[in-house]
């Protein structure tokens, strides 16, 4: 059978994907480092975007993924199913309140660093894209076959979010770039 | 070592491209970079589980589930199908959630500022969990075509919104539904969009006398396919 067609979720998905809010992972009693992850989308023209929808998907602070198929031996969190979704607002912002995931299992038995799965919709995309988080203080990014495979650094930069401080918080800020100069690589995952 | 099965890609034959020059919102929101391929790891082939908890028999039943205790004004639909992979396997236990404008063709959101009036009586959402056979069914009314400013003289046709996750991260998928013998489907972009003749018939919903209640509503049917896995080697070597 044909895989079914994808489409745009227009401007109003509000309605129907977002009238509650999804963006809070984590809850006190979620094990790991607490952490924001904020950022804005932009279109080809660098201006913000308004209507797109951002979605998450991460392993736990041990490095697990909330999910059957993931059978390694480490715990699961209770707190924490790893997953969310944010609207950007008139600014093109979005956020999440998370923790920063473990790692994961990569290709041909590598570990790969950590880093946070993201789907990006929006009003004009007819298709999702699919990108990734990964934390700019983190050393294991020197190793990760996925970061390492794009090969123009400049580029790989648009997958990392880097650390700021604010009012104590751990921010990590990563904008979307649709299309452009800076251009966030996308996956055909 | 892990053993990660992974999912078949991406058709591109089935999925519009990200820009297409007739929908302008495209223009300027589509990737025009060559997507970077990837091996699929836990993090593509795990995804979230969600919905078991929160739906409510109601929520699929958007003639009623405005809170209101009134019913929403229009034509009562069911809308039933099935989400199937690629190789005809049900997805049992999926969530899908649906939105779509009111009959006079108009969204309950603040964007939405078409000059038709709104039904206190309909938001325009719903969700439901497939069942074990991948079945799911809502209750509706039909949506009204609405004008948009894409070109001149420009009308959506009549179409539901629906959003389903698949048991994985890369089963993602959002699409539109659209009812048959509708004459502002050649007339649309978004859903001309979709490169082949059969990938737009299949976003077409058919008219299901079998579904349809006596005396009461109108039934269509719609069968979603999502991603399937891909064969493992013992089954490639087996052919």
């Amino acid at each position: 059978m044909k895989q079914t067609p994808s489409q745009t979720v227009g401007p109003f998905f509000s309605l129907g994907l977002t009238r509650r809010t999804m963006n809070a992972l984590a809850t006190d009693s979620t094990q790991g480092e607490k952490i924001r992850i904020e950022g804005q989308v932009f279109d080809g023209d660098g201006k913000p975007v308004p209507d797109a929808m951002i979605e998450i998907w991460q392993a736990n602070a041990y490095g697990r993924y909330n999910h059957p198929d993931d059978k390694q031996e480490k715990p699961l969190d209770p707190s924490f199913t790893g997953w969310g979704r944010c609207e950007t607002d008139k600014n093109g912002v979005f956020f999440f309140e998370t923790i920063k995931p473990g790692t994961v299992p990569g290709a041909g038995g590598s570990v790969q660093a950590p880093h946070v799965n993201v789907t990006v919709f929006a009003r004009g995309m007819l298709v999702h894209a699919y990108t990734r988080i990964y934390f700019g203080d983190e050393p294991a990014n020197d190793t990760d076959t996925v970061l390492l495979s794009v090969k123009n650094k400049a580029r790989r930069r648009t997958l990392v979010a880097n650390r700021e401080g604010r009012n104590g918080k751990n921010l990590y800020r990563f904008n979307v770039r649709l299309q452009g100069e800076n251009e966030t690589v996308f996956f055909d995952a | 070592m892990i053993e990660v099965k992974e999912y078949k890609p991406r058709d591109w034959k089935s999925h519009p491209p990200y820009r297409y020059e007739g929908y302008a919102s495209s223009v300027k929101r589509a990737p025009l970079k060559r997507l970077l391929r990837m091996k699929q790891t836990l993090s593509e082939t795990t995804g979230p589980i969600l919905g078991h908890e929160a739906v409510q028999p109601g929520d699929a039943d958007l003639t009623r589930n405005a809170g209101t205790a009134g019913e929403a004004m229009g034509e009562r639909i069911i809308v039933v199908g099935r989400v199937l992979d690629e190789d005809e396997r049900p997805v049992p236990n999926t969530l899908i959630e649906i939105w779509q404008a009111n009959a006079a063709g108009r969204y309950h959101h603040e964007v939405d500022q078409h000059n038709a009036p709104l039904d206190p009586n309909f938001i325009g959402a719903g969700r439901c969990m497939t069942n074990e056979k991948g079945e799911y069914r809502f209750v509706t009314i039909k949506p009204g075509a609405y004008p948009w400013l894409n070109h001149p003289n420009a009308w959506r046709p009549a179409h539901i919104h629906l959003s389903l996750f698949g048991p994985s991260f890369v089963t993602r998928l959002v699409t539109q539904m659209f009812f048959p013998s509708d004459p502002l489907i050649p007339l649309d972009p978004i859903l001309s969009s979709v490169p082949s003749k059969s990938g737009r018939q299949r976003l077409i919903s058919s008219y299901a006398h079998d579904v349809t209640e006596p005396e009461w509503a109108l039934g269509y049917r719609f069968d979603v396919v999502l991603r399937g896995r891909q064969q493992t080697p013992f089954e490639e070597n087996g052919r």
